[in-house]
């Protein structure tokens, strides 16, 4: 059987409030699959449809060719890991591992042994006899881990795991988890609301918003190309602008910001009238001549530069210098130019489509 | 999808059987009493004859004001007391603060009526300290009447306000004071604004028990009353009493103090409900460290207070051994006491324990289910049982008596004078500990863990049987255990239901103390106390010192 999980048009509604529409995703066997989006977009929501502890309202999941929708949870035989770690608190390390495959009514010795392989893999082996209050935070999340992929599951699922842990030990168990998954090739599902997690871990991502999926890509696309406001204002930093494409080909549209600037940008289709302008920080560059602005504030980071520049008409940017591309900072009031890299920049109609190439 | 079915099944199961018990052993006996309350052997048909005799005769309705002045005088002394120790406990370094803290809640969960027992023994005719009073010529203040009462509940009945108060304050993160302090307010405008206002709704709840139990305790009054008769004393009265029994008088009494349970606990809903604050506390706040004469003068007005309210246990147990004659008179220090009701009592004393036992088991099973199904299966059954659940707390004991004989004296249940009606009356009113300390169990557990369970195969049903009920025995126990006590303790509803053989050590003692035979009395309630004292031992054994009785 293939480990693939597929989803079409799901759904999901708490009486009047719908928390899922029709969302569809097919996730491929093997990979790190992300629910990316803010508290309250579903993605928790989706994650317990599959694992089988919320209801299905609509919409067909299937794990490979098998429809799940009616297989209760605990027949599932999906790997969970909860964001509390849900340790059973009566229970040894050992024994919290071992608890899946004694439902699964595997032979003693078999049980033992992989146990402690998993427990080996996860680096806590010396701790198999402790109880859970024994463990610190970091401990207790490796052995959720463990329990969870003991069982071999056809699919993990892991809801906001790391969300619980300090941030050096976040970053550590972050790269724990995406090297025991490229290992053991589950199929994972994985929750987060922190884009730099989930940008760090995933083979690919849906970012999630108010019930419906945003978009679908690998993390360099994601970040790249975001294809509405809302991912790119979600994922890293962006600046808004305003923009009017006055004249447009099939191949480029000539778009003027506040009347100050006209440029051109590559589309992939044709439109005319309001649109809006998304650029990273590091899309946006000091030059002779463009948008007029001038110098609120500076910081000084390191590598780069990250310049607060506020325009004419009284709207703040943010760019990034790089240091080794500059030889002096800007002083705070200085009068300065922008132009964008018009290749890079991301550019929406009216209704939030995707217009850039 | 089968599976899913036959899970659905067992829970409604469940509620079946438990809504159906509740309705037949709860809300059917009251129906009986109501529908009594508007009959009169003295008028045909559908009357309120029994209410507007109740509102016009003085002789009646000078009870229910009595009942309130009680009531009310109680609530706001133990009020006053309660929040002055749990203020002092919880902030100053008062020494053997544990122990005390053990003590306190000892004295609350002994039986109530020993408190008056003892008191009487003190400061009644012939009382020690009565007795000690007059050899140096003078006139000690009568137990008796209105004031001893009060007294007597009061010392009784402050650890609630103190319970709930302590448990606030403790929970009152350390920052929110100092919050106030660096933004600049002084000591005192500290407490009056944030700390205050912080547990004040826990205050009122305590404040509330103690006046609910006030309200339906029929023990104290019983005996210190001499003519001061308050509600349940008049149900009793009413419905036992061998020249005029009443019974539709009697139950349209029982409506009247339900009446009054219900209007207090509304009130609660009103004010308390509105205003709960959960805090997250990650400092418990901060002990002041007192020193010299402040220490002593702030701590010994505490240990006063709970050395009168245990005083009751220490006067019985010595009590106890001291046998007397028959006008009173000492004749020794020996055992002859337990040898008297052993002989004569023994099977006050089994029916006491075994009843309990039974009662016990059905309990605890019926409280793991029935606190899982309030906190995890939600739903318009789960909210009735909530509700169901609670009546006992506003039914006084007395009253369901009265209300479980009306309704099973006749056919097709027919149970009065068995020892399954005492029973009964057991499990439904001591039902709510129990379920209280399961519900609040259930709710710190998350329920990710019975989910993790589920995900690794387990089916729900053998997750609910081999973890969860695995996991809430202790919290289940521990309120267990608190059922048990009360029920060996119980007086108000099984000296209504009791006959020849199926009373219990409660009515015994209370029978002893009104033929004034004082020595078996005290040996019977040592009996009792020692068994009290010995299960709350294994309750803070369970529940490793944090005991939760409210």
């Amino acid at each position: 059987m293939s480990n693939e999980v597929i989803i079409k048009n799901a759904v999901k509604r708490y009486g009047d409030f719908t928390a899922l529409s029709d969302v569809s995703l097919h996730i491929k066997e093997g990979e790190f699959f992300t629910l990316l989006g803010p508290s309250g977009c579903g993605k928790t929501t989706l994650l317990r449809m599959i694992a089988g502890f919320n209801s299905i309202e609509g919409g067909e999941f299937f794990f490979g060719d098998k429809i799940i929708n009616n297989v209760p949870a605990h027949k599932r035989d999906i790997g969970m890991v909860f964001q509390n770690y849900a340790i059973f608190p009566h229970l040894t390390v050992e024994e919290n591992v071992a608890y899946g495959l004694k439902a699964r009514g595997v032979k003693k010795p078999e049980i033992e042994k992989r146990v402690k392989e998993a427990l080996d893999l996860v680096q806590i082996l010396p701790l198999a006899k402790r109880k859970p209050s024994e463990l610190s935070g970091g401990q207790q999340q490796r052995v959720a881990l463990a329990r969870a992929f003991v069982i071999e599951p056809s699919v993990l699922l892991m809801d906001e795991p790391l969300s619980n842990l300090d941030a050096k030990l976040r970053v550590q168990m972050r790269s724990i988890i995406k090297k025991l998954q490229r290992r053991l090739g589950i199929t994972t599902i994985y929750v987060t609301h922190d884009q730099e997690e989930a940008l760090a871990i995933s083979d690919r991502i849906a970012v999630m918003n108010q019930g419906k999926v945003m978009q679908i890509g690998t993390p360099t696309e994601i970040y790249a190309k975001p294809e509405n406001p809302f991912v790119a204002g979600f994922i890293g930093v962006s600046n808004f602008l305003n923009c009017e494409v006055t004249s447009c080909t099939e191949e480029s549209a000539r778009v003027s910001i506040k009347g100050e600037l006209d440029i051109d940008i590559p589309v992939r289709r044709n439109y005319t009238g309001k649109a809006q302008i998304s650029a990273r920080p590091e899309q946006l560059f000091f030059s002779q001549e463009g948008m007029p602005g001038k110098v609120l504030f500076s910081t000084f980071l390191g590598d780069f530069i990250e310049y607060e520049i506020q325009l004419d008409d009284g709207q703040e940017l943010i760019i990034n210098e790089y240091t080794k591309d500059t030889t002096s900072m800007h002083d705070i009031g200085e009068k300065v130019f922008i132009r964008f890299d018009v290749a890079r920049i991301s550019l929406y109609d009216e209704g939030g489509e995707v217009l850039s190439k | 999808m089968t599976r899913r079915k036959i899970k659905l099944d067992f829970w409604f199961f469940v509620k079946a059987i438990v809504l159906v018990t509740l309705c037949l052993f709860i809300i059917y006996p009251f129906y009986t009493i109501l529908t009594k309350s508007v009959f009169s052997s003295k008028v045909d048909g559908i009357t309120l004859y029994n209410f507007e005799r109740f509102f016009s005769k003085k002789y009646y309705y000078r009870t229910l004001i009595r009942s309130m002045v009680i009531c009310s005088s109680t609530m706001v002394f133990s009020c006053i007391i309660g929040v002055f120790i749990a203020y002092v406990m919880t902030r100053f370094n008062v020494p053997g603060k544990n122990l005390l803290h053990v003590l306190i809640i000892l004295s609350l969960m002994s039986p109530p009526f020993i408190g008056a027992y003892s008191w009487i023994l003190l400061l009644g005719r012939n009382g020690l300290l009565a007795k000690l009073f007059g050899t140096i010529g003078l006139t000690a203040p009568t137990i008796y009447g209105r004031d001893g009462i009060i007294f007597v509940f009061t010392l009784h009945l402050f650890p609630y306000v103190y319970l709930y108060t302590s448990g606030a304050m403790n929970s009152i993160d350390a920052s929110l004071e100092e919050a106030a302090e660096n933004l600049g307010m002084n000591k005192f405008r500290r407490i009056m604004t944030i700390t205050l206002p912080v547990v004040l709704p826990s205050i009122l709840a305590g404040c509330v028990m103690v006046f609910m139990t006030c309200l339906a305790d029929f023990g104290t009054p019983m005996l210190l009353g001499e003519g001061y008769t308050v509600l349940p004393v008049l149900v009793y009265n009413e419905y036992m009493s061998e020249s005029a029994t009443d019974p539709f008088m009697a139950s349209a009494l029982s409506v009247i103090i339900v009446a009054c349970s219900l209007v207090m606990l509304g009130i609660q809903k009103l004010i308390i409900d509105k205003k709960n604050y959960t805090m997250s506390t990650l400092r418990p706040p901060k002990e002041t460290q007192l020193h010299g004469f402040k220490r002593f003068a702030t701590v010994f007005p505490v240990y006063l207070i709970v050395f009168l309210a245990l005083l009751p246990q220490i006067v019985v147990v010595c009590q106890s051994f001291v046998e007397r004659s028959f006008s009173g008179i000492v004749q020794g220090i020996n055992l002859n006491n337990y040898r008297a009701i052993l002989s004569r009592l023994g099977q006050n004393i089994f029916n006491t324990y075994s009843f309990s036992l039974v009662a016990i088991v059905f309990i605890v099973i019926f409280g793991i289910l029935i606190s899982y199904v309030l906190v995890r299966k939600k739903g318009k059954a789960a909210s009735v049982i909530d509700t169901l659940i609670m009546f006992p707390y506003v039914i006084p004991g007395s009253v369901l008596g009265i209300g479980l004989i009306v309704a099973f004296n006749r056919k097709p249940i027919i149970l009065v004078g068995t020892a399954a009606i005492m029973i009964i009356s057991y499990i439904v009113r001591k039902l709510p500990y129990t379920v209280r300390s399961g519900s609040a169990f259930l709710y710190q557990m998350d329920p990710s863990v019975e989910e993790a369970s589920i995900n690794l195969g387990v089916s729900p049903m053998k997750t609910f049987f081999t973890l969860t009920a695995r996991m809430m025995l202790p919290g289940v126990m521990s309120g267990a255990v608190l059922s048990w006590i009360t029920c060996i303790n119980e007086l108000s509803s099984s000296i209504m239901l009791y006959s020849g053989n199926t009373s219990t050590i409660a009515v015994a003692i209370y029978q002893e103390v009104v033929r004034m035979s004082d020595g078996t009395a005290a040996a019977l309630a040592t009996i009792l106390s020692v068994t009290t004292v010995a299960s709350m031992l294994i309750v803070f054994r369970l529940t490793k010192g944090k005991v939760k009785i409210v």
